[in-house]
């Protein structure tokens, strides 16, 4: 028969082991454990250098980068001269010269508020927010297109370039995420009504494609308003972005929402709050956090589908320098603006990309030990 | 002062909870049939029975987390109607403990506590904060404030939610299986606060299946079954007892091992 045992003395707690490694540490342990993961990494290595050392050699090494005309292009790789010499318009589109010194400050204090809100340290969140949210836009509706205070207006259809292109996507993405939340909530509502009008409303817009959207937002839509009433080119096709990806937003939303376990809410009842509060102090707040990837996912995709707008007329960064490519003095740089236009938008993309990771690594307190 | 809330005011010796002929279907089954139950102020109720009795449903309905189809339900003098503005009336006056907590994950302990003062009785929130430190010290977990719900153990959790109802100061304390989801070392600390919260008065009803906690501080003990109050008797009777059968087979199959 065994003896029972027992323990008289407790284990203390010890350090763990150190676990650093170093670089050649890592290269061992993440390219080289074993001869076939050695060979596929030299491969892949391989593979990697010969595909991207001509694109270097073309983008850098072979490239020219300064001067102003074609007579500059002396190298056997990229021109970016053509850039260069075209980056006003490529920025400001046919914005007059002389104001866009407007567009500048709009930029500038665009920058300001988004890296304000963006960075946790800084104070008075929710004032700067309210700004960016009321104060903002007005001050750049009124700089932008002039017309008032001595500024001389600047019609949407002179709009153009990067310009065009931010104000298209941050008023979609401004306007979209709150319309796609008040969607998502009503399609999720226990009024007949209410979910009878969002699930029609977000059916219709995710069932047409965003070219359809436009087409008829430029096209169609002044057919059925009387001649007299004039709206503006750009303005439709705004609201129509707007309406078209918040259809898609409601879905992501709703997708949260459904995460949320019917505890939460029930809490919320039980204390008392109503639903507005409910949902804006608890689901909310916990059901936005769990899709910030799709959130993201549909700014990205809205940023990207912003060249779109080139079928209806307007001349955004893609268009702008599909443009710059019929100049007689530019033939033959189709390369160089495709390839600096594809730069611009990831960059942008990427960030988001980024910024959205940074925010969800934040934000994960619920689970955090 | 609207009527309800002349009707609210504390009025001695009306029943807290009058409860009459409540019926309630899930589409076509009754899950609750012919429930009279009427409570008195400072009344301690433990209600117990098998699963599926019906016995969570009909405190849910108390708060209107479930609605009922027939009967009526007054709490504290305001009669229950489908009217939102009578609802969230009613719920200020009632606090509810669930099974699993649920409290709010992306809050700390304190703002989980303060939310509803905040929100719901427009306090300051460093009045709010105050209280909530309050309650919190009552169940003694005041130097977890700072933390978030998904540090803290069950049995911790379940007393930052009594704490939170409690910050709500009111009348009425609905249990809902409080400790069926308790690790079995934490449920004393939780009976530990709700014996405490019985001993200084509070009304409460308690669904749970904790008899010892029955004994102490029940005065009276209700056994459902199939949807209907099978027994109700003060706890000697109902343990020593009971009188219908099908609550001596319950209390030997939840006593007998």
């Amino acid at each position: 028969m065994r003896e029972s045992t027992f323990r008289t003395q407790m284990i203390e707690a010890r350090e763990a082991p150190d676990q650093r490694r170093g670089i050649s540490g890592w290269l061992r342990a993440n390219l080289f454990n074993g001869p076939l993961n050695s060979v596929v990494s030299v491969a892949v290595i391989g593979l990697l250098a010969w595909i991207l050392w001509p694109f270097l050699k073309w983008a850098v090494v072979d490239a020219n980068f300064l001067g102003s005309t074609r007579e500059d292009c002396t190298g056997s790789g990229a021109c970016w001269v053509f850039i260069s010499a075209r980056f006003e318009s490529i920025i400001y589109g046919f914005y007059p010269a002389a104001e866009r010194w407007r567009v500048d400050i709009v930029f500038a204090l665009m920058a300001v508020l988004v890296a304000w809100l963006a960075i946790p340290r800084l104070p008075k969140k929710r004032l700067v927010g309210l700004f960016t949210l009321v104060g903002f836009p007005i001050i750049a509706w009124f700089l932008l297109l002039g017309g008032h205070f001595g500024l001389p207006e600047v019609p949407t259809r002179a709009w153009g370039g990067l310009m065009l292109t931010l104000t298209v996507a941050t008023v979609g993405i401004v306007g979209s995420l709150p319309l796609g939340v008040i969607l998502a909530l009503g399609r999720r509502s226990k009024m007949p009504f209410v979910k009878s009008v969002c699930v029609i409303f977000i059916e219709f817009w995710r069932g047409v494609p965003l070219i359809t959207v436009l087409f008829m937002a430029s096209v169609m839509l002044p057919l059925f308003v009387p001649g007299n009433v004039e709206f503006d080119k750009l303005l439709r096709a705004l609201i129509g972005i707007m309406f078209f990806w918040s259809a898609y937003m409601a879905e992501v939303v709703r997708g949260g929402l459904q995460a949320i376990g019917k505890g939460q809410n029930e809490a919320g009842q039980a204390l008392g709050l109503g639903y507005w509060q409910r949902m804006g102090l608890i689901i909310l707040p916990q059901a936005l956090k769990l899709v910030i990837p799709g959130i993201v996912n549909t700014f990205i995709a809205l940023f990207k589908d912003t060249s779109l707008v080139l079928i209806i007329g307007l001349f955004d960064l893609l268009a702008i320098i599909r443009a710059g490519l019929t100049d007689s003095n530019w033939l033959g740089f189709s390369t160089e603006g495709y390839v600096f236009a594809a730069l611009v938008f990831w960059i942008f993309c990427f960030s988001m990309s980024r910024y959205s990771q940074y925010i969800e690594r934040r934000l994960n307190t619920s689970y955090r030990r | 002062m609207s009527e309800a809330q002349a009707a609210a005011a504390p009025g001695g010796d009306k029943p807290m909870i009058q409860i009459e002929h409540l019926n309630k279907w899930y589409g076509s089954f009754h899950v609750l049939r012919d429930i009279d139950l009427t409570v008195t102020r400072g009344e301690r109720i433990v209600i117990c029975g098998p699963s599926g009795s019906g016995k969570s449903t009909m405190i849910r309905c108390i708060n209107h987390l479930e609605e009922h189809q027939q009967g009526s339900i007054v709490v504290n003098g305001i009669p229950m109607n489908h009217d939102i503005k009578r609802i969230e009336q009613i719920r200020r006056n009632v606090g509810m403990v669930f099974q699993h907590f649920n409290l709010f994950p992306h809050l700390t302990v304190l703002e989980n506590c303060c939310l509803a003062q905040i929100w719901v009785q427009k306090k300051p929130r460093a009045e709010a904060e105050k209280t909530a430190m309050e309650y919190l010290e009552r169940v003694q977990i005041a130097n977890q404030a700072k933390k978030y719900p998904g540090q803290l153990s069950g049995g911790q959790q379940q007393r930052v939610a009594i704490a939170r109802a409690l910050c709500m100061r009111p009348e009425v304390m609905l249990f809902d299986e409080p400790t069926s989801a308790l690790d079995p070392e934490m449920i004393k600390e939780v009976l530990d606060v709700m014996i405490e919260l019985a001993h200084e008065g509070m009304t409460m009803l308690c669904v749970t299946h904790e008899m010892g906690f029955a004994k102490t501080v029940a005065d009276r003990v209700i056994f459902m079954d199939q949807g209907q109050i099978i027994e109700e008797a003060p706890p000697e009777t109902f343990f020593n007892n009971p009188r219908s059968e099908r609550t001596q087979l319950f209390l030997s199959q939840i006593l007998g091992h």
